[in-house]
Formats: structure tokens, sequence, C-alpha cells
């Protein structure tokens, strides 16, 4: 509890279509941490990583989140980035007819750029990126491909977090990073992530199965039901989701708000 | 309402010489031939179902005259359209051969040549093959093209003949108030392979007509790769037939992209005459302030074994307007043919408009087809994340736009063109957000 607080959420609300979401979202995340939220489906997991990315299709109806001391909801997603959050998707986006290459010089020279750092030409990049693409197990030739078209659902994930390597986030919200993988796509990807956690930085994992967690091991553990954070514990609770489900969670949250 | 209609083909064909001197006796009935379909034809309104998106009545308000002789332009003028990759060069002014900005490069087992030299000698390829493949009986514009037909381009490989280099036919005016009637003729003897570039520009932005026509015939195993590129000047009209026969195991592919143009029209007519015959057929409009830009394309697979694949695309900004009308026709003894067709439309602005209509009519039981047409906005999502990336609102919408057309540019056989397109595309979106 010593890292300088990165995100700080209080009573978020949030609705999609009208539809309330988010009835109330607690949650501090401070330098060197790594936070799991893990949860039924439709507990409101994924609606709240993209709330903090600036998803249009979700309106914040109440609550406030600051991002290093600042409103975030001030900032558009674009701005977000630079700010240094980063949401590594579920489902990453493919642009047929933009190399990748050409994609992730353009967002580096974005966020760094916006950060003070120089912008690199293709030379530059080429072997900024090499140390990288080793890290996450990525053949470079995917580098000369459209960005994630055609690529399998682990090259998609490894790219995803490649792409976090690239912007170096404060922040990085990781959507189900391992839905989809095998075990050693899986442990790529862990590894990845664990290699770039710092002292300064800190990650946010929404995930629905505990496997991911053996592999990067987190400091808190949240359950989330209904649109809110109805139980927090260390990594041991991840464990106790997996074999006894949530339901006794849940239980346990409205007797306990019965009382 | 008629006598508005004739009067306006009775301009047009004006000062048209009655007798083409030098010319052979079967030109002289094919011209012949056309110009009295073209004086029994009426110019299409929007009430003829083929027309139906697409007013004419602002061309109809202009008299164009066919030009006596070439405008003025230097090397210098068309330089910039010039093309590295290309063998021989044909350029045209108003519709007229120049040879002193053309490059005719001599290869064995390839013929290139303008078609008003030709047209005089007593060649067998022409009267066997010229006004076969485009039906100008129902056409009038087509009928127009024809009673006028004295220059253009002649192609013709000889058997198993592979070009070294593409062959880039450069069509370009020079001053408004001229009509231009370009012909192309194409010849690809049994197992031959050539690129033919048709691409029309202008010096000026002036109001004209290019009304062209051209024919390709892709015999036994042979391979045609068509690109064509219209870019002409804001204010002219393009109206433009191609007429296409492939033969057994032939194979046909198109790239045909449309820029310019206040009004442009392309008819393109495949016919799969042999079995075993192929066809890519790849379109782009990229259009914005009030453009309209309308391809129609019939693709008639008459033999078994036959596939065609067809991507028509249309980037739609301003107050422009697209339209494509896509026919697929399977006849009966058609077997086995696989064809896939697919209209996908990109509107960049609320007064953009799109009329698609793809259409599949299929005779025969054991074949293979998918249609499909989609008209929309950029995506949302993939919006949103290349702004999750720190991209700014204008470059994901840039890049997304840029993607959506690359997808049809890349497939055109001459990177320098591939380059200059892909500029042309980021210029076009730019400007749309000023």
């Amino acid at each position: 509890m010593t890292g300088k607080t990165i995100l700080e959420v209080r009573n978020l609300m949030a609705t999609v279509a009208g539809v309330e979401i988010l009835k109330g979202l607690d949650l501090t995340i401070r330098a060197g941490e790594v936070h799991a939220i893990m949860g039924p489906n439709g507990s409101g997991k994924s609606t709240f990583a993209k709330v903090l990315a600036g998803h249009p299709a979700y309106t914040v109806t109440g609550g406030e989140v600051l991002f290093e001391g600042k409103n975030l909801f001030e900032l558009a997603p674009e701005e977000r980035a630079r700010a240094g959050l980063f949401l590594g998707f579920q489902y990453p986006i493919e642009v047929p007819g933009v190399t990748s290459a050409a994609f992730l010089r353009l967002a580096h020279n974005t966020v760094q750029g916006a950060r003070g750092k120089d912008e690199m030409d293709p030379l530059e990049f080429d072997d900024y990126v090499q140390d990288k693409l080793k890290l996450l197990d990525i053949d470079p030739v995917l580098l000369e491909r459209s960005v994630n078209d055609g690529f399998s659902g682990g090259e998609k994930k490894r790219n995803e977090i490649l792409q976090m390597a690239i912007l170096e986030p404060k922040l990085a919200i990781l959507d189900e990073a391992d839905s989809g993988l095998d075990i050693d796509a899986l442990r790529i990807v862990a590894n990845g992530v664990n290699q770039l956690r710092r002292p300064d930085n800190a990650v946010l994992l929404v995930t629905h199965y505990q496997r991911l967690l053996n592999y990067i091991v987190p400091d808190y553990v949240h359950v989330m039901d209904a649109g809110r954070i109805i139980k927090t514990g260390g990594k041991e609770l991840a464990l106790e989701l997996e074999s006894r489900g949530y339901d006794w969670v849940s239980d346990e949250y409205k007797s306990k708000a019965a009382a | 309402m008629e006598v508005v209609k004739t009067g306006y083909l009775e301009q047009l064909l004006r000062g048209l010489p009655t007798s083409p001197t030098g010319s052979r006796g079967w030109l002289h009935a094919l011209r012949a031939d056309a110009l009295e379909r073209a004086n029994a034809l009426a110019v299409p309104t929007t009430r003829d179902e083929d027309w139906r998106f697409t007013d004419l009545s602002p061309l109809y308000r202009t008299a164009f005259q066919r030009a006596e002789t070439p405008g003025n332009a230097s090397a210098a003028d068309v330089s910039a359209w010039t093309l590295p990759e290309a063998g021989s060069r044909l350029v045209f002014l108003d519709g007229q051969f120049v040879a002193a900005l053309s490059d005719i490069r001599s290869e064995a087992g390839l013929t290139v040549r303008p078609l008003g030299a030709v047209v005089t000698e007593a060649d067998a390829l022409l009267p066997e093959h010229l006004g076969r493949y485009v039906d100008y009986s129902a056409e009038p514009f087509a009928a127009l093209n024809t009673a006028w037909l004295q220059d253009g381009a002649l192609i013709a490989l000889a058997r198993n003949h592979v070009a070294a280099k593409p062959v880039h036919l450069l069509f370009v005016s020079t001053r408004a108030e001229v009509v231009s009637y370009p012909r192309v003729l194409m010849v690809a003897q049994p197992g031959s392979d050539c690129t033919l570039i048709e691409d029309f520009v202008s010096l000026h932005e002036g109001a004209y007509l290019t009304n062209a026509v051209a024919e390709v015939v892709v015999a036994p195993n042979a391979r045609v790769r068509h690109v064509r590129l219209q870019r002409e000047g804001k204010a002219a009209f393009h109206i433009s037939t191609c007429g296409v026969r492939v033969e057994r195991d032939g194979c046909y592919q198109t790239v045909a992209v449309a820029l310019g143009a206040r009004i442009s029209r392309y008819n393109l007519n495949v016919a799969q005459a042999g079995e075993g015959a192929q066809c890519h057929i790849d379109g782009l409009a990229l259009i914005d302030g009030r453009q309209l830009a309308d391809t129609h394309s019939f693709l008639d697979h008459a033999c078994p074994d036959g596939s065609s694949r067809q991507m028509h695309k249309c980037i739609v900004g301003g107050a422009a307007h697209a339209v494509f009308s896509g026919k697929i026709l399977v006849r009966p003894g058609a077997q086995r043919t696989n064809s896939s067709q697919e209209s996908r439309n990109l509107l960049l602005t609320d007064k953009a408009h799109v009329d698609t209509k793809p259409q599949l009519e299929i005779f025969a039981d054991d074949v293979k087809c998918a249609h499909g047409a989609a008209i929309g906005q950029l995506d949302p999502e993939h919006v949103f994340y290349l702004k999750s990336r720190g991209l700014s609102e204008a470059t994901a919408r840039d890049l997304l736009t840029f993607a959506f057309a690359t997808e049809i540019v890349a497939r055109i056989p001459v990177p320098s063109l591939v380059k200059r397109l892909e500029e042309a595309v980021v210029r076009q979106t730019r400007g749309r957000q000023n």
C-alpha cells in the first residue's frame, strides 16, 4: 500500500441503451499492483473496462473516476490512451489494408509523442519493436500483415500485449486476456504481462476464469456481481471461487446487506 | 419530351461523315448500322429501368461537339500520368491519337496500334471482332461510339505470347465542350497473357463528355488483366461500355476505379463463353461533392465449370450518389458454376447516397452462388479501437476509410498506380474533413 494511487473509482454508475449495468462501483488501484476482477457473465466486468476506456455506447450516470488524480471523464478515449490508460480488447478489431507495423508506429508516435518522446521513423521503430516481438514470441512477419487480419485468436491476444508493450501504459486493463488461448499461448501472454510490470504501473485483469491468475498473480481479487464489487480478497479468493462458484459470495453479500 | 430526347442525339450525330473516308466496306456497314440504331433509339431517362437511379438530364443540357483536331498538350502536361511499369503507351487527346506523346515499343507477339491507322488496312482482326461484344442495338451511347468509330487502340496478342509489360492507354481531355469517342479492341489469342490499363484524365475542370467503348476477347487459356481508371475532371460526363468474351479456361481479371466526373456510368458485360472460364471483377467508386458514379455489370455464365468473384465497393462523401447494379446469370447448361458477388458501401456523410442492386438469376441446378450487399458508416467499434490506441477521431476515420478502399486498390497489378491511388484516397478523405 505504498505506491501512489493510479485509479480511484467512486460509486460509478453506467448504462447502456438505457439499461443500468454499473450500480455503484468502488475500486482503488495503486502503482505496482495487479488487480483481478472476476464474476459471472453479465455482472458488468467488461462494461467496467469499456467505460474506463471511454467506449461511446456507455453512458456514465453517476460517481467519479480519477486517473492519477484527474477526472477521467473529461478526457476523450484517445486522450485517455495518451495519458497512459490501455485497454486490451477481448475481441481485437481487424483492420484490413493497414499493416501492423504502420499502425503500431502511428500509435506509438501518437501516444509516446504526447508524453514528449521523439517520434520514430519506420527504421527506428523496427529496431525498437524487435525485443518486444521476442518477449511475446511473435513472428516479425506478422508486422507486415494487416492489423489482426487473418490472425489466429492467440496471435490477436499476443498482438494486444505487444501494443501494451509499445504504448507503456500506467494502467493496463486486460479484458479476458486469456479467452480462447491454449496453455502455451496463455503462458506467453502471461509472461509478457509479467515482464511489463514495473513499480510505477499497474494491471487490472478482467477475467471469468481463475486459470490466468496462476500465471499473473494478483495482489487483489474482486468479485463483481450485478454492477458492484461485492467482495475483495487476496489471490486465494480466486481459488476459492474456482472450487465453490460465485453463489456463496452473492449470498454472503445479501445477508450482510440485510443485517 | 421525345422531341427533346431525339434532338439531343441529333446534336451528337451532327457532323458525322456519312461515308468515312478510306474505310473498308465492313467498317462503313458497321458504322451505318450503328447510326441507324442511334437514330432509332432515344437517350435514356430515369424512366428506363437501367437508368432509374442515374439522371442524365444535366448532360442533355449541353451540346458537345467532336473535336476536329486534338487539343494541345505537351509531354510535360501528361508526364504526371505516365507509369514506370508500362511498356507501350498510347496517348489520346480529346479522343484522338497523338503519336508525339505516345511510346509504342515493338515486341514480337504483341501488336499495339492506334485504331485510326488500322481501320484502313486489310487486317482480318477488326472485321472479325469489332462491334461483336458490345450490343449497340439497345444502348444509344454504344451506338453513338460505334457510329463515330474513328480512333482508339488495337491490342492483339499472338498465341502463347506473354506480354513483358502492361499496355497503357491514356485518354486526356484538353478542353471543355468537346465529346470524344475512344474505342478499344483487345484480342488475346489462346494461351497469351497481358495487362491493359485504360486511364481517363483531364487537364482542365470544364464540362466535356467521354463516350468510350472497349471490347476484350480472352481466347482459350489466355489471361487478361484489365485496369480501368476513371479520373476525369469534376465537371465531366463519362459514359462507357466494356464487352468481354472469355473462352474455355480463359481468365479475365479487372479492377475498375471511378474517382472523377460529375456523372459517370460504366457498363461491364462479361460473357463466359467456354468451359472453365474465370473472372475476377473488382470495382471501387470514391466520390464526394455532388458526384454520381454508376456501375452496371452483367456477368453471363453460359458454360459449365466457370467461376467468378466480384467485389464492388463505394465510398461516398458529401452529397454524392453511387449506384451499383450487378447481375449474374447462370444459364441452364452452366453446371458447377462457382460465383460470388459482394457490394459493400461506405457512407461518410448523412447526405451521401447509395443504390445497390445485386441480382442472381440461376437456371442450372448444380451451382454454388452467393451474393450480398451492405451499406453502412464506419463501424463505431473499429473507430473506438483505434482511438483507444491514441489515434484522433479524424485519423481513425481516415485509416479505416483507407483500409476499406485499399482492399480493391491493392489488387491492381501495377505498384506505382496502387501507390498513387492510395495517395488519392488519403487526399480525398482528408479533403472531406475541411
